[in-house]
């Protein structure tokens, strides 16, 4: 059974400049233990799709006028504060995009790391300190007692997303969101932290769901995949299955223009255009006007999920390889 | 193991020479006017109109004023009240302005719009007009013109704290500290507050000393302090009368009130970098 589906959610913005429909109408599900991916350009959704039902979006202007959450069959949108407070940051953990400003500058990194297990657990100071202490340890942070009573601008960012994820890690949470947790590293570490979520997931036995642009990240991580683009789902599908046999142009377009080593081009093909205006109503496809297959179809209506296989979805009018 | 951000920023201070001095000077002070009453040499009241305008003598070690007081014991006793002054009427425009300017910054939407608003028609009030009608309502209580300063400065410092919490409640960390599960409550006194203390410190060291000269202005208008009670506010202007022919008469009070200022700048300054974990140097 599913630990986690989202049914038809949608997450609006309502400005003076008109609704921004940032999210409009995705499903999918998470299985225990299992990683997904969301890849999308910025601006296609990912983010707001996470921090929307998990209420970590300013409301208003944010605004879920439809859809269903469910965590372990129990509706999140229709949860009370104090409910999903006692869920969020215990059964589900997030890591976020920026370590640099993701710890609070004027605390320990100690007294920051105690909170979630003072709060979720009942943990007294000392045994949170303890227990605290084991997960910057498991984190593979050198010295790790005397790193507690060190400040966030001593680390590294590299340092600093570990303690991130030592902080997400030590309510052993079911499902971890990372929300674009490698983007602001370099190279070397971002493999290093991957590796070490990796690890960690096998250890814990949790579901991960990992938001990036990067598409050597969800290759490297990723079991399954969902592509997000002005706030609808695409196509979704085995993280092979997407990166082989892919059936929405988009994806298609996205992969191609991936640089890649092995296949060393002069020029590498984008995809001309830019993410359309989401305050704006769009009737058809928002890829429309970017899409080399487009028909006068898509232009009219949104395309109803066709199914390739049980577990491959593509979202798309054309049956562009068939 | 206590390893939090006051024991930290208090290990930072006493590294820091010039706050330490400025922190002894302001305890002696603070002492001697707590122990006047038995240390003064004479009577706040006490005349001697044969001695009056005296200079600077071993009998009267600051000199007399035109009735014959000793001056000396006056600063004395005037510093009882001006330094309560100043502390309670900072504290009540700190504890006030912080946690309205919290709350309103961190809030936002209409409750911020409410509360600023309401700041706004209070900065519209001239001070003495307030002072005037508290005074008016609750009769005249040295208490309550240290409660009434206070009130009429917690304004500037909660629009310094709504701005920075502003500034600051949509940096990741608080978005963490509330995916973690924070409650609101903590998440503005254990996540927020420490964050503006560097600019509430700095302005703290500014409202004290303009406290002390406001009490001085409502003084001078028969609102504050009565004779022959003093304090130093109306010590300075008594002087500023005879600053010709006995300018000590000036000079004293206005040393001690000068000294005071220094000694809670070069504390608030060390306050300020102590609380600040960037400025560790070990």
């Amino acid at each position: 059974m599913a630990i986690l589906e989202i049914k038809n959610l949608k997450a609006h913005f309502h400005t003076r400049r008109g609704i921004i429909k940032a999210v409009n109408g995705i499903s999918y599900s998470l299985n225990p233990g299992e990683t997904l991916g969301i890849v999308g350009e910025s601006g296609s959704g990912k983010s707001v799709s996470q921090l929307s039902y998990l209420r970590l979006l300013p409301s208003p202007p944010l605004k879920i006028p439809d859809g269903e959450v469910l965590y372990r069959g129990e509706n999140i949108l229709g949860m009370s504060d104090e409910r999903l407070r006692s869920i969020r940051g215990d059964k589900i953990s997030m890591i976020f995009q920026e370590p640099m400003t993701s710890l609070n500058p004027y605390l320990t990194i100690g007294s920051q790391l105690t909170e979630p297990l003072m709060i979720h657990k009942g943990f007294s100071k000392p045994q949170a300190l303890k227990e605290a202490c084991k997960a910057l340890e498991r984190v593979g942070i050198p010295g790790a007692s005397k790193a507690m009573k060190v400040y966030p601008h001593e680390f590294s960012g590299g340092m600093r997303q570990r303690v991130m994820i030592a902080m997400a890690l030590t309510t052993k949470p079911e499902i971890l969101i990372a929300d674009e947790p490698t983007t602001a590293l370099d190279v070397t570490v971002q493999a290093q932290i991957l590796e070490l979520l990796k690890e960690i997931q096998k250890e814990n036995q949790m579901a991960i769901i990992l938001i990036t642009h990067d598409l050597g990240v969800i290759a490297g991580l990723a079991d399954k995949v969902v592509v997000m683009y002005a706030g609808r789902v695409f196509e979704k599908g085995p993280v092979e299955t997407l990166f082989e046999k892919s059936e929405h142009p988009y994806t298609r377009a996205l992969l191609r223009s991936t640089p890649r080593l092995d296949r060393l081009e002069e020029k590498i093909p984008v995809i001309g255009g830019s993410i359309p205006d989401l305050s704006q109503t769009h009737l058809g496809c928002p890829f429309y006007e970017r899409c080399e297959f487009r028909k006068e179809i898509c232009k009219a209506e949104f395309p109803k999920v066709r199914k390739i296989d049980p577990t491959h979805e593509s979202f798309c009018h054309v049956e562009i390889f068939k | 193991m206590s390893h939090s951000l006051w024991s930290d920023a208090w290990h930072r201070l006493l590294k820091n020479k010039l706050a330490i001095f400025g922190a002894a000077f302001l305890i002696f002070e603070i002492a001697i006017c707590i122990l006047t009453p038995w240390i003064a040499p004479y009577g706040f009241e006490t005349q001697n109109l044969e001695l009056t305008l005296a200079k600077p003598s071993l009998a009267h070690w600051f000199g007399t004023d035109n009735l014959g007081r000793d001056l000396f014991t006056r600063i004395l006793y005037g510093g009882r009240i001006s330094m309560t002054v100043g502390i309670l009427a900072s504290l009540v425009s700190v504890l006030v302005g912080v946690i309205y300017g919290a709350i309103s910054g961190f809030i936002g939407g209409k409750t911020d719009t409410v509360l600023m608003r309401i700041v706004d028609i209070l900065y519209a009030l001239p001070f003495i007009f307030l002072v005037i009608i508290l005074m008016v309502y609750f009769g005249r209580n040295i208490l309550l013109l240290f409660v009434a300063l206070g009130l009429t400065q917690w304004l500037t410092m909660a629009r310094i704290v709504r701005g920075q919490v502003i500034s600051l409640k949509h940096k990741e960390f608080i978005e963490a500290a509330k995916a973690v599960g924070v409650k609101t409550r903590y998440i503005i006194l254990k996540h927020l507050i420490p964050n503006t203390l560097g600019p509430v410190i700095v302005y703290l060291t500014l409202t004290i000393p303009s406290v002390i000269l406001e009490e001085a202005f409502l003084s001078f208008l028969g609102l504050g302090v009565q004779a022959p009670m003093a304090s130093w506010g109306t010590l300075i202007s008594s002087g500023v009368e005879v600053m010709e022919i006995a300018p000590w008469i000036l000079l004293f009070p206005a040393t001690m009130l000068s000294l005071t200022l220094f000694s809670l700048n070069f504390l608030g300054d060390g306050l300020r970098d102590a609380l600040d974990p960037k400025g560790a140097k070990d």
